[in-house]
């Protein structure tokens, strides 16, 4: 299988503190990827990265074929076409309904009916474990749980090939945690969907992830699949899967 | 790869639709335009044809979904051909989520009585959770005068800094500007009558008495009014004002009482600046002008203005502090639970203050006029 994403002798610097240094990774399509680490090991600086948001100071990343130090800005545009992004929050638009939220994207990039958008957004709704009856709500008007349901929904709207998820059972009920887990299975199964994500949820990862990279001390201490991962002798992974097994 | 496209094909009683490549969001509505084009009366039979079709997304999904409905409820047969079975997956996933969006009862044109008492009430209810914000802060002044060691001197001290010592600048070339425009066009006038003397009297009263005073707090609310609503209406939503309630630090000791103390200790001192730098404005104009030497100016000035103007000019000062301060933090505290509520509320703010600051003005005026002062 050819990489979607590649990623070469990362260094990150934050004023005078290194965040990564020469971390490598390569994640294949059609793979769901794990990404973790203690607090602060700078996942979501490396997620941030891949999307275009920060700016990394040197090595190179490659995504679906593009090198993101020298892409241009029309490059970019499609490139952020062909993704979608979960935030750890939300972040849903406050002044659109969820419905809207949904929408914003097939309004924005397609030239589809509105019917047509509709049964969209409603099929979205409905997919992500929403009722029907939430999409008017504005995201000041319900929970944390919903308000994620919302935004997976959102990133879904355009069908992207490329998801990246910033701990996305994180705030879920138990439940509607492995219910998430099942939708991301279906969803690369049905749609050929690679994904990314960081996560610290145990089930989540030993149910949904094919391959993790564990990131401690600024690179990569492991990288594969999870068969193997208790021989590793890091700390991290000693008392993250040991003491949690 | 092949170019996506749909190929319709019909004969007397059978319709066949074959589509081929990716079959994406971005290719139904101009599938659609296709189909509904076609011919469709005497049509029995549909064949729909994915087997050259590479990918198919949820959209697409949907759209051919649709179109079953659509044929099935004219009693037209219809056949799905893919050799690719994740494609009948996609479109069983479809079929399995499919639901409709309760439309939302579009909301009863009021008419303008229903409107103008709605209006009415929202903002009685607005000036009743004012009131209870002043009772609030009127109780924590009276307990802080009770255990006055609680004083939270070193967030005073900081708020005195943000929010009046890094406005001197401003304040003072905007004092300035009015004494010198002030000065101008009177000057003119005065030139007509050979009156030039007479503005030192214009001036030292019209801007210790009421310029220098409007004109500092209306740049006060303008810069720090809208800055305390900025604040406060974040750390509502990030729910930092939450967490300082559940560990027991009350936000009006922390946040509220220190910044309208602040204020209003520096009101005064930011006024008095602007004394300084409105007169001086003017005597430069005096100067270039009217030919009135600085001398001249300043021995005329403290002939005819009365001292009494530049302390009512000082006193107004607190009350325009309270006022701008009170009115910034009880927007910032209102904010509700989206970022746009904090544009509203902060416009508002920097609205209604500069409003009572003009309402408080208008009041002393008429009180000191009535006292003879």
């Amino acid at each position: 299988m050819n990489s979607i994403i590649k990623v070469n002798q990362l260094r990150t610097v934050f004023d005078e503190r290194v965040v990564h240094a020469g971390l490598n990774l390569d994640i294949k399509q059609g793979e769901i990827y794990g990404l973790l680490g203690p607090s602060g090991c700078g996942k979501t600086t490396l997620l941030r990265e891949m999307v275009l948001l920060q700016k990394f100071h040197g090595g190179e990343i490659n995504i679906l074929g593009y090198n993101l130090s020298t892409i241009n800005q029309k490059d970019s545009q499609a490139l952020r076409g062909q993704w979608g992004v979960l935030f750890q929050a939300g972040a849903l638009f406050s002044s659109l309904s969820i419905a809207e939220n949904i929408a914003l994207g097939l309004v924005e990039y397609s030239d589809l009916s509105k019917n047509m958008i509709d049964e969209i957004v409603a099929f979205k709704i409905n997919l992500v474990g929403l009722k029907p009856a939430d999409a008017h709500l504005f995201p000041s008007q319900i929970s944390g749980g919903m308000k994620k349901k919302a935004a997976l929904a959102r990133a879904l709207a355009l069908d992207p090939k490329l998801l990246f998820l910033d701990e996305p059972t994180s705030g879920l009920d138990p439940i509607s945690a492995r219910e998430f887990d099942a939708l991301i299975l279906k969803l690369r199964e049905l749609l050929g969907l690679s994904i990314v994500m960081v996560s610290h949820d145990l089930r989540s990862i030993y149910d949904t992830l094919d391959r993790i990279a564990v990131i401690d001390d600024k690179k990569i201490v492991y990288e594969g699949n999870l068969d193997n991962i208790r021989d590793d002798t890091s700390e991290f992974i000693q008392t993250f899967f040991k003491a949690n097994s | 790869m092949t170019t996506p496209l749909l190929k319709i094909e019909q004969s007397s009683s059978s319709l066949s639709l074959y589509f081929y490549g990716d079959f994406t969001l971005y290719f139904v509505s101009k599938y659609e335009a296709q189909i509904k084009s076609a011919n469709f009366d005497n049509i029995q039979n549909i064949e729909i044809n994915l087997d050259n079709v590479t990918y198919l997304d949820t959209a697409a999904a949907i759209f051919i979904n649709l179109i079953i409905e659509k044929v099935d409820n004219k009693n037209i047969k219809y056949r799905i051909n893919s050799v690719n079975i994740e494609f009948l997956d996609t479109l069983a996933l479809t079929q399995k989520y499919k639901s409709n969006i309760i439309t939302q009862d579009a909301k009863k044109e009021q008419g303008y009585r229903y409107k103008l008492g709605e209006y009415f009430y929202e903002n009685i209810l607005g000036l009743f959770a004012f009131m209870a914000f002043l009772g609030k802060l009127f109780a924590t002044k009276i307990h802080f005068i009770k255990n006055f060691k609680q004083i939270r001197f070193k967030e005073i001290f900081f708020e005195m800094n943000e929010s009046a010592i890094k406005a001197i600048g401003i304040v003072s070339l905007t004092s300035f500007l009015i004494g010198l425009v002030v000065a101008y066009q009177s000057a003119y006038q005065l030139k007509l009558y050979g009156a030039n003397i007479f503005i030192v009297d214009m001036l030292g009263i019209s801007i210790l008495r009421e310029l220098a005073p409007v004109i500092t707090a209306i740049v006060i609310a303008g810069r720090s009014g809208s800055a305390f609503t900025a604040q406060i209406g974040a750390m509502k939503i990030t729910e930092e004002l939450d967490a300082m309630r559940t560990m027991g630090f009350d936000p009006y000791m922390f946040l509220v009482l220190p910044r309208i103390l602040a204020l209003m200790i520096t009101m005064p001192i930011l006024i008095f600046l602007a004394d300084i730098m409105g007169i001086f404005g003017g005597m430069i104009v005096a100067n270039i002008d009217l030919g009135i030497t600085s001398e001249m100016f300043l021995s005329r000035f403290t002939e005819v203005v009365d001292i009494k103007h530049f302390y009512i000019g000082i006193l107004k000062g607190p009350f325009f502090a309270f006022l701008i301060a009170s009115i910034g933090i009880y927007r910032g505290l209102i904010v509700k639970d989206d970022t746009q509520s904090i544009g509203f509320n902060t416009t508002k703010s920097v609205v209604e203050s500069i409003f009572a600051v003009i309402v408080c003005d208008a009041l002393f005026s008429i009180v000191f006029t009535n006292l003879g002062i």
